[in-house]
Order: C-alpha cells, then sequence, then structure tokens
C-alpha cells in the first residue's frame, strides 16, 4: 500500500470564450448585487429621513457643499457646451438657410438632455467621489461603528443629508447649466456668427415649452438621487483599508456615470 | 449585567467565536486576555451589537440584543461607551467636538456646562487646553487614545468597553488610565470589560480575567484563580510576564 496519491493531471487552461463569459458573468452578478444594495439602501435612507431629530446642520453642510461648490464648475461646462453646440449648429442649419433655428435647437437639447445629464456627470466627479471617499474612510478607520456605539444611526447622520443634497441641488444645477449654456449660445450666434438677437430670442421662445425644462428638472432630481445613493452606497460599504476605499471609489464613479445614461433613457421613455 | 451565552461567528472559512460564555456581573470588571488575531475584538464588537452572531446570545440586563431591530439596539446602546483599539475619533471634528458629540447628541446641556463637561474629562486624561482645538489627524497616536477615552466616558455610561485603553501609552499614563478603570467601577459601580495585552495592568484592574484561546474562553476566574490555571495556553502566556516556576 503507498501513501502517496497520483498527482493530478494539470486542469486544462479554460478557452478563452470560458473566460469571457465567466468575466461577463461575475460582471452581471456585480451589477445585480449593487443594484439589490443601492435600492434597499434608498428605502432605509427614506425611512431615516422623515424621522427625527432632523439633521440641519449637516443637511446645509452638504447642500452647500454639493450645490453651491459645484456653481462654478457646472456654470463653466455649460457656458462651454452652449457655445460649441450653437458653433456646431450654426454650421450645419446654414447650408440650408434655417440658421434662425439655431437658438430653439440649443435650448431643446440643453434643457431636455445635456444640462441634467452633464451637471449630473460634474457632480459625480466632484462631490460623488468625494462622498465614497469620505464615507469609505470613515468605515475602515471604524469611525461608522463608533457613530453606532454612540446610538446615532450612520444612516441618518451621513446618508440622509447626502441624498437629500443630491435630490435638491442637481435640479438646481441643471437649471444653473441651461443658462449658461444659452448665454454661451447667443454670444457665438448672435456675436460670432451674426445672427440677429430678435430672431434668437423669439424663436427660442417659440419653440422651447414650459414641459421642456421639467423634464430636465426631474432627470436632474433622479440623477442626483442615484449618482448620491450609489456613491454613499459604495463608500458605506467599503472594506479593505486604503486601497479597498481607492477601489470603491473607482466602483462609484463608473457605476454613477452609467446610471446616469441609462437612467436617462427610462425617464425619457417614461416622458414621452 | 453581560452574559454571553454560546457564541459563534464566523468570517467566510475563518471560524473566530465557537461557543463562548462569558458573564459579567455588573459593577464588576473583566479583563481578556488572549493572543493577537485571537478574537477578543470580535467578542467585544458582539456585546454592543455592531457584529451579528452566527448563533448564540448577548444578553444585556436581561434582554438579548441579538434578535433586536435597529430602534431597541439604539436604547441599549446608551448604556455604553467603548473605547475602540485605533481610536476611531471623528477625523472631520476637532477634539473638543469629538468628546462633546455624545453629549450634543443625548443631552440638552448650555454650552458651558458642556464645555465643564467635556473639559473635566479631558483633564482625567491628562490632555491639556491647547490640545480642544487640535483635529485627530495632528494629534499623536497615544493623545487619539486618551481622546477616544474621553469620549468613551463623557455620558457617564453605565458600561464601558475598552479594546486595548493602555495600548501605546507611556507608562504614567497607563496607571493613570488603570486607576479611572477602578475609580469607575468603585465610585460610580461602572460595569467595565477590559481587552489588555498588559499583564500587569490586567491583574491589577480585573476582577475576573477570562482568557480566549482558539474561539473559547479556555480559562475564567479572579487573577488569583488564573495564575493557577493549569491550561497549556494561559501557562505559556502568563509565564512571558511572572516567569516559569
Ligand atoms: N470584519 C471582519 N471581517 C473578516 N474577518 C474579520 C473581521 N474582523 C475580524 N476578523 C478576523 O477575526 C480574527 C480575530 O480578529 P480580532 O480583531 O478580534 O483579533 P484580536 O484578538 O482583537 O487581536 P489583536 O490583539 O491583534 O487586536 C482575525 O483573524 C481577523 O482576521
Ligand atoms: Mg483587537
Amino acid at each position: 500500500m503507498t501513501t502517496q496519491t497520483p498527482s493530478k493531471p494539470a486542469p486544462s487552461e479554460p478557452g478563452l470564450l470560458a473566460q469571457s463569459v465567466a468575466s461577463f458573468g461575475k460582471g452581471l452578478i456585480d451589477v445585480v448585487s449593487t443594484i439589490g444594495g443601492v435600492v434597499t439602501l434608498a428605502f432605509d435612507v427614506a425611512r431615516w429621513s422623515v424621522r427625527r431629530p432632523f439633521r440641519l446642520q449637516n443637511l446645509f453642510a452638504q447642500l452647500d457643499f454639493v450645490g453651491v461648490g459645484s456653481i462654478f464648475i457646472v456654470g463653466l461646462t455649460g457656458l462651454f457646451t452652449g457655445m460649441v453646440f450653437a458653433l456646431q449648429t450654426s454650421e450645419a442649419f446654414a447650408l440650408f438657410d434655417a440658421e434662425s433655428l439655431v437658438g430653439p435647437t440649443v435650448a431643446l437639447t440643453l434643457t431636455r438632455e445635456l444640462a441634467a445629464v452633464f451637471s449630473a456627470l460634474m457632480v459625480t466627479m466632484r462631490a460623488g467621489s468625494a462622498m465614497c471617499t469620505e464615507l469609505g474612510t470613515m468605515r475602515v478607520t471604524e469611525q461608522v461603528d463608533a457613530l453606532e456605539t454612540m446610538a446615532v444611526n450612520p444612516v441618518q447622520y451621513l446618508l440622509v443629508p447626502r441624498i437629500l443634497a443630491g435630490l435638491f441641488m442637481v435640479p438646481m444645477l441643471t437649471i444653473l447649466f441651461s443658462t449658461a449654456g444659452m448665454t454661451g449660445a447667443y454670444f457665438v450666434a448672435v456675436g460670432g456668427l451674426g445672427i440677429s438677437p430678435g430672431t434668437f430670442l423669439t424663436r427660442t421662445q417659440q419653440w422651447l415649452e414650459p414641459v421642456d425644462i421639467y423634464e430636465g428638472v426631474i432627470k436632474g432630481a433622479v440623477f442626483g438621487v442615484s449618482v448620491a445613493l450609489i456613491c454613499c452606497y459604495k463608500g458605506f460599504n467599503a472594506s479593505g483599508g486604503a486601497k479597498g476605499v481607492g477601489q470603491a471609489t473607482t466602483e462609484a464613479m463608473v457605476a454613477s456615470a452609467l446610471s446616469i445614461f441609462i437612467l436617462d433613457f427610462i425617464v425619457g421613455i417614461v416622458m414621452h | 449585567m453581560i452574559d454571553i451565552v454560546d457564541l459563534h461567528k464566523t468570517f467566510g472559512e475563518n471560524k473566530v467565536l465557537t461557543g463562548i460564555n462569558l458573564s459579567v456581573p455588573a459593577g464588576s470588571t473583566c479583563v481578556i486576555l488572549g493572543g493577537s488575531g485571537s478574537g477578543k475584538t470580535v467578542l467585544m464588537k458582539h456585546m454592543i451589537g455592531l457584529l451579528h452572531p452566527d448563533s448564540g446570545k448577548v444578553i444585556i440586563d436581561g434582554e438579548d440584543i441579538v434578535p433586536m431591530g435597529v430602534d431597541d439596539l439604539q436604547r441599549v446602546r446608551n448604556k455604553f461607551g467603548m473605547v475602540f483599539q485605533a481610536a476611531a475619533l471623528f477625523d472631520s471634528m476637532t477634539v473638543f467636538e469629538n468628546v462633546a458629540f455624545p453629549l450634543r447628541e443625548h443631552t440638552r446641556l448650555s454650552e458651558d456646562e458642556l464645555y465643564a463637561k467635556v473639559r473635566s474629562k479631558l483633564d482625567l486624561m491628562g490632555l491639556k487646553r491647547e490640545v480642544e482645538s487640535k483635529f485627530p489627524a495632528d494629534l499623536s497616536g497615544g493623545m487619539r487614545k486618551r481622546v477616544g477615552l474621553a469620549r468613551a466616558v463623557v455620558l457617564d455610561p453605565k458600561i464601558v468597553l475598552y479594546d486595548e485603553p493602555t495600548t501605546g501609552l507611556d507608562p504614567i499614563t497607563t496607571d493613570y488610565v488603570d486607576e479611572m478603570i477602578l475609580a469607575a467601577q468603585q465610585g460610580l459601580g461602572v460595569t467595565s470589560v477590559v481587552i489588555s495585552h498588559d499583564i500587569s495592568s490586567a491583574f491589577n484592574v480585573g476582577d475576573q480575567i477570562a482568557f480566549l484561546s482558539k474561539g473559547v474562553i479556555v480559562a475564567h476566574g479572579t487573577p488569583e484563580e488564573l495564575r493557577e490555571s493549569q491550561h497549556p495556553a494561559v501557562k505559556v502566556f502568563l509565564e512571558t510576564w511572572f516567569g516559569k516556576n
């Protein structure tokens, strides 16, 4: 009798196809579990947001950080987006003498689509990343645990103000973006391309309906909540020290950006 | 006061606690000894509901906290103060605001009363006035630990959990902290659980000492009883301090 077991044959390398399928499958599982986690968190946040004590100080700090702090960068992005857009469309419309439509085209695209999407992307990069790293660091250094031992609910104390800030401030920034964008478009169209100010303004007024502005604002609110929820969720559940926080932030940025584009499509369908 | 019954906890494959039974009577101080990585911190986090066991009971003042929801848990946690191994100070707040935090959350003191209270706890820890406005990142490890101690006791809780309160402190401050634990017990009837690596501290402050090894409490009793323990892990641990008999 021998105690030696025959050495197993080396496992065959899984084929490229199998590997891709496996990695796709893993990605899908990650997506589903993140969505599940974010939705659960959303209910938790909703429940805690209507309970006392209302933490106004924390809320104002976040409104300031997410909203006021993003004014410059969102305004600037809006201005340039409007300018570029006016430049491009006027060139195209000039081909069939329809320059008068530059104003309405820029206005509709901005209010319905671009303002909300771009504002939310800027907020994700500026405020979302900070939310995620801050919460992640608090988690891995046990500051979240410390809050809990002091009988303070961390969802209420840390997350509710951030999610509400996303909900209130991104729509405002969306309006700011559109306004800045239209200003930029006006200067390019009127100043640079010689379209008459009267044509630009009256045509825009004729075409733009309040409902277009509502659409942008609603999208802003939806994106604001989803971005804040995702960034908070990833940070709040970070583990594994500085490396884990970095990884959580990367994931949060990717997931937030994706959620903006997917929700943009979904809200678009619902509203038309 | 604290009764732990047949507590099990596994992280993935890692069986950390495998049937802990421990009882800490009201007004006593229990020191938990054990090697690094033996699960002392994990055990302590179960006592305050920060970790959820796979099975077993954690009974605080006659109530099992394991099945409790957030609201009940929050009520029970008001009886506790906890010192974290790595202090866990809020790094967005100054030292003063860190220590004042539990007071702001759970009392309605005026700013003057608040200041007096915080100051008295910082004094107890030998932390001077100029430290108050500093941020945790600007403190030494030992100072951070002391701020964590001050924050844990600022509400004068009935139960205090200390996770290695004196690790990283100089001998004089260590004696200070030991005295504080003893004074709280004798003067205010506080129940304390202390995780320690420092055997002289352990024998100094503990009414009872529990030795954690391989997921269970292998020896438990008064310091004298523990000295006589025949369990090999305990003997090896104590020999490093007292020398071989
Ligand atoms: N949140 C967690 N997730 C996974 N494993 C954990 C977690 N917390 C602790 N562990 C594991 O549990 C075991 C015990 O950890 P614990 O922190 O309780 O040790 P300890 O006795 O406090 O050690 P030390 O004296 O070094 O502080 C370790 O193997 C650790 O890896
Ligand atoms: Mg520990």
